[in-house]
């Protein structure tokens, strides 16, 4: 683990919809350079709770710290500049559907560089090839598929080498291959470019194979009940949730995943 | 998952036994299938409520022949009755597979407070609950107001984020694509002024007052307000639906998050595209319905070509023609705005995307009748 200071860190969190309350008293700390899991059982609150670290949602209670800044308490400009410098990838894909898949990630570049229009169309072919969806330029997003969708999105997070990526549930979707190119290049971007990079998933296999460091949340007591790095997380945690899940159900004991 | 698979044979049947003092024996026999006739469970309660020490409840199902999703409901209603009346359920007399299915239903438990609770509240409690959200409604849609007036200025200093490839579509959409209707409708509108005011005016022999009534009022005030109302329909709905899907799709929370205000990139174009092309729809929507009221005038009512357009030039003013064009333009506004307030309020289901349209096109249409009225008003007052 490179673990060097705090990049984000959240405080006794409390995420509600009206009154129905989603997850308590959350605390935990992502470091620079991590690749932090977020898992849970289906429905449980990881969506909402990545959707409280973006900017799009205002928790009940607690703070969403940015290193030192409390995001829900500063100024606009200021949560302005830090949003600058995220990227998101939806559980749906989120592509805009008016616009060709060159569109939607040059928009980002639009809005936020001076590249000129050839310059942009090289980025843009670039991330696209990075997710293997070369060629696909002038598609719309209603033209390929879900898994493809996704990839797109992927590009789309990525088009401004974003210091912190959000990826919700990024594999759901893809054949096995893809997904483990997928992994591969979260570890690659991590390394190259120094981004933190924060995960909601629950494919164990990408789980163990990317993440140093993670939250399990657990709808029945409606709170965190373990984190940290997952491989340590099932040979030492007692814990019988977390350990069924890291073991798909079965109870046996012992890396079986390795 | 038939447990055989014999032929369909007699329906359903329950048989209700007590073997023992405490134990309730319910032999199922024959076919067990969704959609037919089956026996209840309220059977078994009533027969739990007659006898009090009944403290299991056993079945038999040697004579089942085939079974589905039909005898697992009826199996958990036995079952919730069990749990009330703290009766042990003894489902060893079960099929395998049916035995192994109610086990995978009940292996997660229902989640607390998941299920939304419906509390009855007092009627006043109720007018309460409708009379804040009546102003939290007004809140936002005077937020709305602001943020959308705020993104007009921003355009007009040159700082707006938003593609002009979109205004340009969006214009061709909703200006020149809705010439046909607007044609039909204010022809049409023309026509059937012309022809009341023709029966009354006839009367007196005052035919030739025709072009004047339907000149004015085409022009003044019922060209603008046909096209507001198609462009409700057509145009404010559409742009409901559009932002609604998006937020569907999490498409307008993609663009918050890269720092691209909604109100900029979605709502601006939309706003600009009615508020250039409605008075353009309506001024062509006076011509058509003046077309309208001439042909009556001219093939009803014998009356001349020239007689009918001279009469038209001097009834009509060009304070009625600026009247109308302003009502153009200030419907423009309200149709746009309420679509995208609609869409942009929208939640998170295709039903909701439904209910944004529909809201989006009575917002619009009331308040374009309100504003008739409040300009009608002012032009008194004004003495226009
Ligand atoms: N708009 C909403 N209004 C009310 N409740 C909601 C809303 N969105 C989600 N919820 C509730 O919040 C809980 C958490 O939802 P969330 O989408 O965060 O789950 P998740 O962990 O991402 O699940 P999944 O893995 O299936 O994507 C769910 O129980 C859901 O019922
Ligand atoms: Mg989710």
């Amino acid at each position: 683990m490179n673990k060097t200071d705090a990049h984000i860190t959240i405080k006794d969190l409390t995420m509600a919809y009206g009154s129905f309350v989603v997850m308590r008293d959350l605390n935990f700390t992502i470091g620079q350079g991590d690749v932090f899991i977020i898992m849970g059982g289906s429905g449980c609150g990881k969506s909402t709770l990545m959707r409280h670290m973006i900017g799009l949602q205002a928790p009940a209670r607690g703070q969403v710290l940015y290193g030192d800044l409390s995001f829900w308490e500063a100024e606009p400009a200021e949560q302005d500049r830090i949003m600058k410098r995220v990227g998101v990838l939806y559980q749906s894909g989120a592509l805009w559907s008016s616009m060709t898949l060159a569109e939607n990630v040059a928009l980002p570049l639009e809005q936020y560089t001076d590249l000129s229009p050839s310059q942009i169309r090289e980025v843009v072919s670039l991330k696209l090839s990075l997710v293997g969806l070369a060629g696909f330029e002038d598609f719309y997003p209603s033209e390929i598929s879900g898994g493809m969708r996704k990839r797109a999105g992927l590009a789309r997070a990525m088009a401004l080498d974003p210091d912190t990526l959000f990826f919700d549930e990024p594999s759901a979707g893809l054949d096995p291959v893809s997904a483990r190119r997928l992994d591969d290049l979260i570890l690659e971007l991590r390394d190259s470019l120094g981004a933190t990079v924060v995960v909601v998933t629950h494919e164990l296999a990408s789980i163990f194979a990317v993440g140093n460091n993670s939250v399990f949340l657990d709808p029945e007591t409606k709170t965190m009940i373990a984190g940290g790095h997952p491989k340590k997380l099932l040979e030492e945690c007692e814990d019988p949730r977390v350990h069924s899940f890291l073991t798909r159900g079965e109870e046996t004991t012992g890396g079986a995943l390795e | 998952m038939n447990s055989s698979m014999e032929a369909s044979s007699a329906a359903g049947e329950l048989s209700i036994s007590r073997p023992s003092d405490n134990t309730l024996l319910l032999r199922l026999a024959g076919s067990w299938k969704m959609g037919q006739a089956l026996p209840s469970a309220n059977e078994v309660e009533k027969q739990i409520e007659s006898g009090p020490g009944i403290e299991r409840i056993a079945f038999d199902t040697k004579e089942l022949s085939v079974w589905d999703t039909g005898l697992l409901t009826f199996v958990i209603k036995v079952r919730n009755l069990c749990s009330q009346g703290e009766i042990q359920l003894d489902s060893q007399g079960l099929p395998e597979g049916a035995r192994q299915l109610l086990a995978l239903a009940s292996a997660v438990p229902e989640k607390k407070g998941a299920r939304g609770e419906t509390v009855r509240e007092s009627f006043l409690s109720q007018v309460g609950e409708d009379a804040i959200a009546f102003a939290r409604s007004s809140r936002e849609m005077l937020d709305f107001i602001g943020e959308a007036s705020i993104a007009f200025f921003r355009f007009l200093t040159g700082r707006a984020q938003f593609r002009r490839s979109d205004l340009i579509l969006i214009i061709q959409e909703s200006g020149a694509q809705a010439l046909p209707i607007v044609s039909l409708i204010s022809l049409l509108v023309g026509l059937i002024l012309a022809f009341i005011g023709a029966v009354q005016l006839m009367l007196f022999g005052a035919q030739i007052y025709v072009a004047d009534l339907v000149g004015i009022a085409m022009v003044r005030v019922m060209g603008a307000i046909m096209t507001g109302i198609i462009m409700t329909g057509r145009t404010g709905a559409s742009f409901a639906a559009q932002l609604g899907t998006m937020q569907v799709n999490e498409e307008i929370d993609a663009l918050k998050t890269l720092g691209v205000s909604p109100m900029e990139f979605l709502v601006l174009p939309r706003m600009l595209a009615l508020v250039l092309m409605m008075p353009l729809l309506c001024l062509y929507a006076n011509l058509m319905g003046i077309l309208g009221g001439f042909i009556v005038g001219v093939g009803m009512l014998d009356l001349g070509l020239m007689e009918y357009y001279n009469q038209t030039k001097a009834g009509v003013g060009l304070d009625d023609l600026a009247i109308g064009l302003f009502h153009g333009l200030v419907f423009g506004v309200l149709v746009a705005l309420a679509g995208c307030l609609r869409g942009l309020q929208c939640g998170r289901s295709a039903s909701a995307v439904g209910d944004a349209t529909t809201s989006a096109v009575v917002t619009g249409i009331v308040s374009i009748i309100v504003a008739t009225a409040i300009i009608t008003v002012l032009c008194n007052v004004l003495g226009i």
